[in-house]
């Protein structure tokens, strides 16, 4: 290989080492919540003295489990949907104008997701409870994680229409078609894996928020990563909040999947980094 | 142009008319779109932010659990005055410097290995590798943490051979799984940034007879130097507001994270928790100002 040249063998052979290293740190404990998902002892003795599909089995029939898991979806959906409105308006429109207050709006944009959590979580349930006197919901669940998920959909459809440029919408226009038919067979479909990948890590950031979560949350509202938090430190659940554990880490290889189809390759569409 | 609009059908017609005045006066469109992304994000969420600097100047009553609007500084004296909050902003504050700085130690010769000597199709794995723990939930990286430092875990067990013990926890596991968590976080842009230094630039470093060290800490580092200050500003950010994975692995460690939390809910004193929060977002400010001097922003 050409490229390897420019770097002296010794130097190769202990960056090698290091992303070895580095990639085992990432996945060692990531592969334990699965392997102790099967451990028989319920403290997670290691190594495992045995294994058993036991807590697979008490886990699937956990109502609480199952019911927090419905919630989240719920939320998700409903963050994203809101998401992917603003966020598209909101590219749309920074979209070939310049005017003055340009960065501002980006800032704004992506404070949400720049300002530690529990500043965001602190500040929407103060808003809500002392300024407007709101209960916490579902709802104010979903403001909350709606106002940081814009930011992944405004991204991903801003360097959509980076790349693409606007000549094909010019052109329909120019061929007699209208603005909203323009939008509805030239922009749309060009922006429309865009708008999945960036759907897809909206649903993926809300699914997984905590911190936002517990302070934009009534007592009775439980998202699974609340239920998973307040079952940790109870001995009897551990197994079962390890088997939901392990379920998550399998499940996030298929959005990666998912992304890895939509955006063809590289990391644009699959980070929040703006 | 018009003329050729009209012969469109259905909803164009309609649109014909009323888009024109649009279409001559762009400032209105960009205002249109723009309303209720603003209106959400500068009415509702700034609104909110300033709410809460707001509530901070305010005091509630110790007997019957009210917020009382009355102008004072006491939750900002009580801050800055009782020992064992400062003591807990210093900490946090240097746990957010230590955390930024093991991360780009560790990104630093894993994205210049899949920026420069990783084949084309290696380096697309190693860019899933290093996103698939983005997506695992982080409760659940946390929570993998704790079964790794456990008194009965894998760390005791490598350990004890050699008559060492598993560290527990406390500051050690909640600095490693700080640094975990966000290491994605400083891995892609330090890549991004190394991505875009070309092999000419190696090349002729070492024509000019620099070693390959050399040619690292005097070409490379300050190429990827944007990359670094974009990572440390996640790093940085979330590691101030955690507090989660500080109750999972940190012991009795307390962050400001947990100062905020438990000063919120209904029983608790809002106010005070609304000035606490304030630490992280003078900090936060402070640091985008100070990354923007760099000009490591612009370049990126």
């Amino acid at each position: 290989m050409a490229r390897s040249s420019i770097i002296s063998p010794g130097l190769r052979r202990s960056l090698t080492g290091i992303t070895v290293l580095v990639l085992v740190f990432v996945y060692v404990p990531l592969t334990l919540v699965v392997v102790n998902s099967f451990n028989i002892d319920n403290t997670f003795g290691f190594p495992p003295p045995g294994y058993t599909l036991h807590w697979w089995q008490v886990a699937w029939e956990s109502q609480g489990a199952r019911s927090a898991l419905w919630t989240s979806v719920k939320v998700a959906i409903a963050a994203t949907v809101v998401a992917l409105l603003l966020g598209t308006l909101a590219a749309m429109a920074l979209r070939r104008t310049r005017f003055f207050g340009r960065n501002v709006v980006s800032l704004l944009i992506i404070l949400p997701i720049a300002l530690p959590g529990v500043v965001t979580g602190l500040a929407f349930q103060n808003g809500f409870r002392t300024i407007l006197g709101i209960q916490l919901s579902l709802w104010t669940i979903v403001i909350a994680h709606a106002t940081f998920c814009i930011v992944t959909i405004f991204n991903n459809v801003q360097a959509r229409f980076q790349r693409l440029g606007g000549n094909f919408e010019q052109a329909s226009m120019d061929l007699g078609a209208g603005r909203w038919t323009t939008f509805r067979l030239v922009t749309f479909p060009m922006l429309r894996s865009a708008l999945l990948a960036g759907a897809l890590l909206s649903f993926g950031l809300s699914f997984d928020e905590i911190v936002v979560t517990t302070f934009t949350a009534s007592s009775q509202d439980q998202t699974l990563p609340i239920w998973i938090f307040q079952n940790l430190f109870r001995p009897n659940q551990a197994p079962i909040v390890n088997v939901v554990a392990a379920v998550l880490v399998i499940v996030s290889a298929i959005p990666i999947y998912l992304a890895q189809k939509l955006s063809g390759s590289q990391a644009e569409g699959l980070t929040a980094s703006p | 142009m018009h003329q050729l609009r009209r012969l469109d059908d259905g909803l164009d017609r309609g649109e014909g008319l009323t888009l024109s005045i649009i279409d001559r006066r762009p400032g209105l469109r960009v205002g249109l779109l723009l309303t209720p992304p603003m209106l959400w994000l500068g009415a509702a969420y700034l609104g909110a932010l300033g709410a809460l600097l707001i509530t901070s100047l305010w005091t509630q009553n110790d007997f019957t659990g009210n917020i009382e609007r009355v102008w004072t500084l006491e939750n900002f004296k009580t801050l800055f005055t009782v020992e064992v909050y400062r003591t807990i902003t210093v900490r946090t504050i240097g746990l957010a410097a230590l955390v930024t700085a093991v991360d780009a130690l560790l990104a630093f010769p894993i994205a210049l290995y899949m920026a420069k000597i990783a084949s084309p199709r290696a380096q697309r794995l190693l860019v899933i590798a290093v996103l698939m723990p983005l997506w695992a939930s982080y409760l659940v990286k946390a929570y993998a943490w704790r079964g790794m430092f456990s008194a009965d875990g894998p760390i005791e067990w490598v350990l004890q051979p050699f008559g060492l013990n598993t560290p527990g926890y406390g500051m050690v596991a909640t600095t490693v799984t700080l640094a975990y968590l966000w290491l994605p976080y400083m891995i892609l842009p330090v890549y991004a940034a190394l991505e875009r230094v070309p092999d000419s630039l190696f090349e002729a470093s070492a024509d000019l007879g620099a070693g390959s060290v050399h040619t690292l800490r005097r070409v490379v580092l300050p190429m990827a130097f944007p990359g670094f200050v974009a990572g440390s500003i996640f790093t940085f950010s979330l590691t101030m507001g955690d507090y989660i994975a500080v109750k999972i692995v940190g012991g009795t460690t307390q962050l400001l994270g947990n100062v905020v939390y438990d000063n919120q809910g209904a029983a608790n004193n809002l106010p005070f928790a609304a000035a606490v929060a304030t630490v992280p977002i003078v900090v936060m400010l402070g640091y985008l100002a100070a990354a923007r001097r760099t000009g490591a922003l612009e370049s990126l």
